[in-house]
């Protein structure tokens, strides 16, 4: 039998973490999701497509899709601007712009949605304005963007800032002592050293985006076939009809699994990459 | 010899820190000089100012008759060599050393067979072929230093700085490593500045040594003339505190160095 490792737990102790672990997963995680599936297709494989053929479905799609192509470049590029920002210059308020990216990590995304429509609503500040010159923002596709985008920003930044702080300036110091331009040095060095962070945040910005409820449901109106995003549209069936409910939610949950077979591809890709940058240095 | 680098009156304050006060100090052409001086001496930030790392408050750095002020921090084609290297850790031997032939602009770039031939050239010189295709995180801490050393070199400085080129490293290699800097100075002729604090380093290899206390230059010199005629009580006081005699045997109780 194998000695065992001094400094490891005993055996028990292992595998009843390692159980634990599984048994919660499996509670939380894999039975709601194996329910969804088995709720979508309890009337048959017919019904199942049928409930996703449906117009209003496909504009509920095509909309969640094209605010997550909004949102989510644009906190990329906002994290990385954030990141860049407070990780390689010193200026005061630093610690109040930090604070204010984590805001909506801790403000309910309900309110995220109402200061949307307090502002650009009807009865909101710019809201006379806005009606003057024909724009619509709450109840229209510019504020679902809008809310969407204020919910999932934190995570690209949040994602990066820390990795950038723990690597510091100094081979940006170098890139620049060797006659590099500050564009040159962004891409040959600052950014393959953050790319699996920023793609990490990209992905969990994006899976945050597609998946948004609680400030979407305020600023969208719910308006069939033009406003209403997949969790809304879920939300909807699911008072009308639930087989259709849950075989929409199979779609977020594709979605989702489509995400996160993407970063394991990446991973497994570039796993000579990440092995040789987290390697440490062999015995000499 | 005409002076390669000229360093008038520099002052440097961070907030509300005096760094340097008004330190002046010529370095001629294919000079070998060490910095030395204690932790907090301004040394480093000295060091930093010539590469342009940093901006001087008061004072002017030349180039023979070129102003610093003038040259942006590409133009000044300074090699500098950090402490802990700042090698870029996603980017093999081969690349690390290439990046500052890469980096130029279009029109000054070398053709990409040129580069290919200056690195293994350069490899050789630092006595790491056959590593080329490692990484960074692959290599010893000796062996990460020659490639920053190898990278330096690529843009073919007109000055070489290094920023405590052994601070980092374990006894063994550091003498061995100090032997093979003095002898690739011979070689290759660069002017070459290192900060360093430990005295038995600056005075072994460097053709002069400025020891600097509290962001002024206490004496400039030869190690003999220094060694011979401390020029003050801070720089005999300094010299004093390695020497292995009565101290060592009072106190069991080795001095650290760094």
């Amino acid at each position: 039998m194998p000695r065992r490792d001094p400094i490891g737990e005993s055996a028990f102790t292992r595998s009843g973490l390692i159980l634990l672990v599984v048994a919660f997963l499996g509670v939380v995680v894999f039975l709601p999701l194996a329910i969804i599936f088995a709720e979508a297709l309890r009337n048959g494989v017919a019904t199942y497509f049928a409930a996703l053929a449906d117009p209003d479905t496909l504009s509920a799609l095509r909309l969640t899709l094209t605010v997550a192509a909004i949102a989510v470049p644009f906190n990329a590029l906002f994290g990385l601007c954030a990141a860049w920002a407070t990780t390689k210059y010193e200026f005061p308020g630093k610690n109040l712009l930090l604070a204010l990216i984590d805001i909506p990590f801790s403000v309910s995304p309900v309110i995220s949605g109402l200061i949307y429509v307090l502002m650009f609503g009807a009865h909101g500040v710019l809201g006379p304005w806005l009606k003057d010159h024909h724009i619509d923002i709450i109840f229209a596709v510019p504020g679902i963007v809008l809310a969407t985008t204020f919910v999932t920003f934190p995570f690209v930044a949040r994602e990066i800032i820390p990795l950038m702080q723990a690597q510091g300036t100094e081979e940006e110091q170098a890139s620049l002592s060797l006659g590099a331009s500050g564009l040159y040095t962004f891409w040959h060095v600052t950014l393959p050293n953050i790319k699996w962070a920023l793609l990490y945040g990209v992905l969990l910005c994006n899976a945050r985006a597609m998946g948004e409820f609680g400030a979407v449901s305020v600023v969208s109106g719910h308006i069939r076939g033009l406003t209403n995003t997949l969790p809304l549209h879920i939300e909807i069936q699911y008072a009308e009809n639930i087989t259709a409910a849950f075989a929409v939610a199979t779609l977020l949950a594709g979605l989702a699994l489509v995400t996160l077979v993407i970063k394991t591809l990446l991973e497994w890709r570039y796993a000579d990459e990440l092995a040789a940058a987290h390697r440490t240095v062999g015995a000499h | 010899m005409s002076i390669a680098l000229r360093i008038e009156q520099i002052e440097k304050n961070f907030r509300d820190t005096q760094v340097l006060r008004g330190v002046s100090l010529n370095i001629e052409q294919g000079e070998l000089i060490a910095l030395l001086g204690p932790s907090g001496s301004g040394k480093t930030t000295l060091l930093r100012t010539i590469a342009g790392l940093e901006f001087q408050d008061r004072g002017d750095i030349l180039f023979g008759d070129i102003n610093a002020r003038q040259l942006s921090l590409r133009e000044r084609r300074i090699g500098f060599v950090f402490q802990h290297y700042a090698l870029f850790r996603h980017m093999t031997v081969q690349d690390n050393i290439a990046f500052g032939l890469r980096a130029k602009p279009r029109k000054q770039r070398p053709a990409e067979t040129e580069i290919r031939k200056r690195v293994s050239e350069l490899l050789q010189l630092v006595q790491l072929d056959g590593l080329e295709s490692r990484y960074p995180a692959q290599l010893s801490g000796g062996q990460r230093q020659r490639v920053a050393l190898a990278r330096a070199l690529a843009i073919d400085p007109r000055l070489l700085l290094l920023d405590e080129p052994f601070g980092a490293l374990d006894t063994k290699i550091r003498k061995d490593l100090r032997q093979w800097l003095k002898e690739l100075h011979h070689r290759t002729g660069h002017t070459t500045i290192f900060v360093t604090h430990d005295q038995d380093e600056a005075f072994e290899l460097a053709d002069r040594v400025a020891i600097l206390s509290d962001g002024r230059l206490e004496q400039v010199g030869t190690p003999d003339q220094i060694r011979q005629h401390p020029a003050n009580d801070f720089v005999a006081e300094f010299l004093g505190q390695k020497q292995p005699h009565e101290s060592a045997r009072i106190l069991p109780l080795k001095r650290k160095t760094f």
